[in-house]
């Protein structure tokens, strides 16, 4: 933290359930080096104790305090002042898109919990499944134990926030469960939730706008994924059209 | 404003402000899009005037002439380039092919499309 104070005026959209939302300014002296939740956090402490926000983990872990900062949607407990405004500057604060507003700051992400528990979203998976984006999928097991990794997806929902297609479709599996989907499917083995990917509110809904790539803070870059899912579902696709079915084999 | 997914959201697709390079693409895309389907009818109401007569044709010509038609030519040449180029880059990164160089081949193909613009432009006001 340095000893250097900015002076930055913090626009925060209010809003009850059902009620119409506003939009309401706090003025804070604020160290450029704080994150945003920790402002937030002031604001509630200090000026208005009403204010409704999640928070959980501050260091990027629970996912809990997804938000839209000027516009874009960012983990507020790792996005610096200075990273977002100057000296004198302001800061909008408000709700993610495409999740019903509860309250504040606060979204109803049931439905969004659902899926991914719909479609069995691994919190950890063998190290040679979980493998990141540009890594080899097929890496060889170490004999001396199986080692695994968390899966790097926190739900925090701003994937979903931010895609263009789940603004006007409210059926869409949306960018984090279909990169479950991904993540789970191993080649050569085709899970029940592929039928869901492989569907009009699947994959194929996707419009490749990477926008959920661009704002996710975990690295899951979900749009390769659904791309990848793409590619596996079109060629076993295509292989089921050049190879005979078991039903007709078994009638011949 | 509500904040539930609805297809009467669709408006906000065109909004780019604090979006990214994808959504930039994503919003040219629909709005050549938009345009050339515009034009197509256009043109065939143009084409079916045509048919009427050998006066309608001179007057068409005449009319096509005029440095406002020339502006909507390069204009409707200037989004089949952008769509058709943006088009290819969709078509591969949507299959799974180079995902992670889709900035830099957006980048690359708008830089091909605005030399394919310019191109255009001469050809239509500077050598006619």
């Amino acid at each position: 933290m340095s000893s250097i104070r900015w002076k930055v005026t913090f626009i925060i959209t209010r809003q009850r359930s059902k009620s119409k939302c506003y939009q309401q300014p706090f003025l804070l002296e604020v160290d450029p080096d704080e994150y945003i939740l920790d402002c937030i956090e002031r604001i509630w402490a200090f000026h208005d104790r009403s204010l409704t926000f999640r928070h959980a983990c501050h260091h990027s872990t629970c996912g809990a305090c997804g938000m839209r900062v000027n516009g874009v949607e960012k983990l507020t407990c790792i996005t610096a002042i200075r990273s977002v405004t100057q000296d004198g500057g302001t800061v909008h604060i408000e709700p993610l898109r495409n999740f019903p507003v509860l309250s504040d700051l606060v979204v109803d992400m049931s439905t969004f919990f659902l899926r991914l528990e719909q479609v069995n979203a691994a919190t950890v998976l063998p190290l040679q499944e979980a493998c990141l984006p540009g890594e080899i999928k097929d890496q060889p097991v170490i004999e001396s134990g199986q080692y695994e990794r968390l899966v790097d997806c926190i739900e925090c929902g701003l994937c979903i926030s931010a895609c263009p297609t789940a603004l006007t479709s409210s059926s869409y599996q949306g960018p984090a469960t279909l990169a479950a989907i991904q993540q789970g499917c191993q080649p050569g083995n085709q899970p029940f939730q592929i039928l869901l990917a492989d569907h009009e509110d699947g994959v194929w809904r996707c419009h490749s706008a990477y926008e959920c790539s661009a704002v996710c803070p975990s690295n899951v870059d979900p749009a390769a994924r659904i791309m990848n899912l793409r590619r596996r579902i079109l060629t076993q696709h295509i292989r089921s059209l050049f190879s005979r079915q078991p039903e007709e084999a078994k009638n011949e | 404003m509500s904040n539930r997914p609805s297809p009467l959201h669709f408006w906000r697709w065109f909004d780019p402000r604090a979006r990214q390079v994808g959504t930039w693409a994503f919003i040219i895309n629909r709005i050549t899009a938009l345009g050339l389907t515009a034009y197509l009818f256009i043109h065939l109401i143009v084409l079916g005037q045509l048919a009427l007569g050998p006066q309608y044709y001179d007057q068409f010509i005449a009319f096509a002439k005029l440095p406002v038609v020339k502006i909507g030519e390069l204009a409707v040449l200037a989004a089949g380039i952008i769509h058709a180029l943006n088009g290819i880059r969709v078509a591969l990164t949507g299959l799974g092919f180079a995902v992670r160089w889709q900035k830099h081949m957006l980048y690359s193909l708008m830089c091909l499309a605005a030399l394919g613009i310019f191109v255009v432009f001469v050809k239509l006001f500077l050598l006619d």
